[in-house]
């Protein structure tokens, strides 16, 4: 009877929220689709696979794939350029844009301070497509301002910048920042519009000069936000910026010792040379590894700041 | 800071100034290289004081007008629609999230944010959606896979949902008799408009910009997006002449001012956003800004 009861209550419970778990079917139905089944798709790294007897039914291959891409040398050379781009990216980048902020904080004209933010976001917003035209007409070897405008009448022979590796960490590191310091710039200029003047004027009193209040005031009020944005960024480390990496350099086959990062590894091996094998054990490395950092990553923002955290 | 003298403020002003230049720079480049005499252009580069200017290459561009025209419908469609389901699934989703009477609320939200912390890569979504789901080729390559619902905007929403909205107001639709969609119809989404706004703004700018789903699923060039064209256009300019009518190429190519072109081509590609962008700008901030801080 008691029981009987309790199990009515239930399904009254939930029937008033029928509606609302209706709502959700069509957003949970397209990550099931979109999200889920690829995770489980990871399966293809463990197999040798065999388009006739699909993917459940094709031979298990155990770690094979995976033995294979870490004796070729682009395993470490994939390795090496999406950490040691993503290092010197979240380092430069963190140190520009508090500068830009404090800088941009300081200046007094509303109209000058309004152009500035505009402007700096303006590269934010355009696809990699048009960035890699606007990198092809800088350094293009007959054409590019670069050669034409300024090496020639130094009187210095132009380059063949798409054919000399030498000079691709620079670039890419350039036209990153470029494009992306403008995006942190404002999170950070949000957190300095909001500190309380009054600590400003109190260091005054105190004869504090200006450099000791960005290091006093300024610097520490910005913790949170750097420790957020930096740790964020530290999670996604073992990913590149495909477009970055693959066009603008125009996937140019002798760049490819300081261009080729996993995300374009996969993608070569994938689509150009179809080496399902090899390209979804670089894949499966990447998650796995990606899955370790962005969680310790979060868990250390929870730490310093509990209501930044992603979980 | 108080104390702020003149000086100080010449000298942020230089550095500001050098930065707008160094953004700038390259798109003015641009714009001048399109508007350039393309004899000028084969002698001495692309210039910011060109010798000559002329409009060679958009008047290549507007014979050409076809294939230009039908990548932009594309375009647009799919940043029309694709903004326009993604933003239903979003609400959709985020708002049951958001309602803190709801049971397993906390697994749903759970299943929706483990897809930020681990993905499958692009080896199985490749496989399944050309091999399975037959995707590959058809227009909607370029709306559903990857772009049509972010689970960060999702969570943006719900947070957005939490705190902006007083359970009160959600209570006092019930107590008129009101169903949930009517509710959320009628009574939420019209105190979400901001919101609303923002997310929308920046999920049109990801499909506008979106190039990848093309790349990745499209090998039928009628089909392909302005930013497709102009990627398949980086590496061989002769696409625009062979692309579209399809008539002789090579007599075509012959005429073709191919320097000016690649710059004016990716003007085309770009100006919508140049010109909307100043307009927008307050939404842009606000959403970075909003996104950054509340995860």
């Amino acid at each position: 009877m008691n029981a009987a009861l309790g199990t009515n209550k239930r399904k009254h419970k939930y029937k008033r929220f029928v509606p609302l778990y209706v709502m959700m079917v069509p957003g949970l139905l397209y990550l099931l689709i979109n999200n889920y089944v690829p995770m489980a798709g990871i399966i293809i790294a463990f197999k040798h696979i065999n388009w006739n007897s699909g993917i459940l039914g094709s031979p298990f291959a155990g770690l094979s794939n995976f033995e294979y891409l870490f004796k070729t040398k682009e395993a470490w050379v994939i390795t090496r350029n999406t950490l040691g781009y993503n290092v010197l990216f979240i380092v430069l980048g963190t140190v520009i844009s508090i500068g830009v902020a404090i800088l941009l904080n300081e200046i007094r004209s509303k109209f000058w301070k309004k152009s500035y933010q505009t402007v700096i976001l303006l590269p934010y917003l355009i696809s990699m497509v048009i960035v890699s035209y606007l990198v092809f007409a800088m350094l293009s070897s007959e054409s590019g301002f670069v050669n034409n405008s300024i090496l020639e009448p130094l009187g210095l022979d132009g380059l063949t910048w798409y054919t000399e590796p030498k000079y691709w960490p620079f670039i890419l590191t350039i036209v990153h920042i470029w494009k992306v310091f403008g995006y942190s710039c404002i999170i950070y200029y949000a957190t300095l519009v909001g500190i309380d003047r009054g600590y400003y004027e109190a260091a005054v009193i105190d004869g504090a000069n200006r450099w000791q209040q960005i290091v006093n005031i300024t610097l520490p009020a910005l913790k949170p936000t750097v420790i957020t944005l930096v740790l964020l960024q530290v999670g996604t480390i073992f990913y590149s910026d495909f477009g970055l990496f693959y066009q603008v350099p125009m996937d140019s086959g002798p760049l490819y010792d300081v261009t080729n990062t996993i995300d374009t590894y996969v993608y070569r091996g994938l689509i150009k040379l179809n080496d399902v094998g090899m390209s979804s054990a670089a894949g499966v490395y990447q998650s796995l590894v990606g899955f370790t950092l962005v969680y310790i990553a979060n868990r250390l923002v929870t730490r310093f700041s509990k209501e930044n955290a992603l979980f | 800071m108080v104390e702020n003298g003149k000086g100080f403020q010449v000298f942020a002003n230089i550095i500001m100034l050098a930065l707008t230049i160094f953004c700038l720079f390259p798109f003015v480049l641009l714009v001048v290289s399109s508007f350039t005499d393309e004899s000028t252009l084969i002698r001495n580069g692309y210039s910011l004081f060109p010798a000559k200017l002329g409009l060679d290459s958009y008047a290549y561009i507007f014979k050409k007008i076809e294939t230009i025209a039908r990548a932009y419908v594309i375009t647009i469609v799919v940043t029309v629609s694709g903004t326009l389901i993604s933003m239903m699934l979003t609400v959709l989703l985020s708002y049951p999230l958001s309602r803190r009477d709801l049971p397993h609320r906390n697994t749903f939200a759970f299943l929706v944010f483990f897809t930020m912390l681990f993905n499958g890569g692009l080896v199985p979504t490749y496989i399944m959606w050309t091999r399975y789901l037959n995707i590959d080729n058809t227009i909607w390559a370029l709306i559903v896979p990857a772009l049509l619902l972010n689970a960060f905007y999702v969570i943006m929403m719900r947070t957005y949902f939490m705190t902006s909205i007083p359970e009160e107001v959600i209570e006092a639709g019930r107590i008129d008799g009101a169903g949930e969609l009517r509710i959320l119809a009628r009574v939420v989404l019209p105190m979400s408009v901001p919101m609303v706004a923002t997310l929308s703004l920046l999920i049109g700018l990801g499909y506008w910009n979106d190039w990848r789903n093309g790349f990745y699923y499209l090998t039928d060039s009628s089909l392909f997006s302005i930013q497709n064209m102009l990627n398949t256009m980086l590496q061989d300019v002769q696409f625009l002449a062979s692309g579209g009518a399809g008539g002789n190429a090579g007599e075509i190519a012959a005429t073709m001012p191919s320097v000016g072109i690649k710059m004016a081509i990716a003007v085309v590609g770009a100006v919508p956003i140049l010109i909307v962008y100043p307009f927008f700008q307050k939404y842009f901030v606000k959403g970075i800004t909003v996104g950054a801080v509340k995860g």
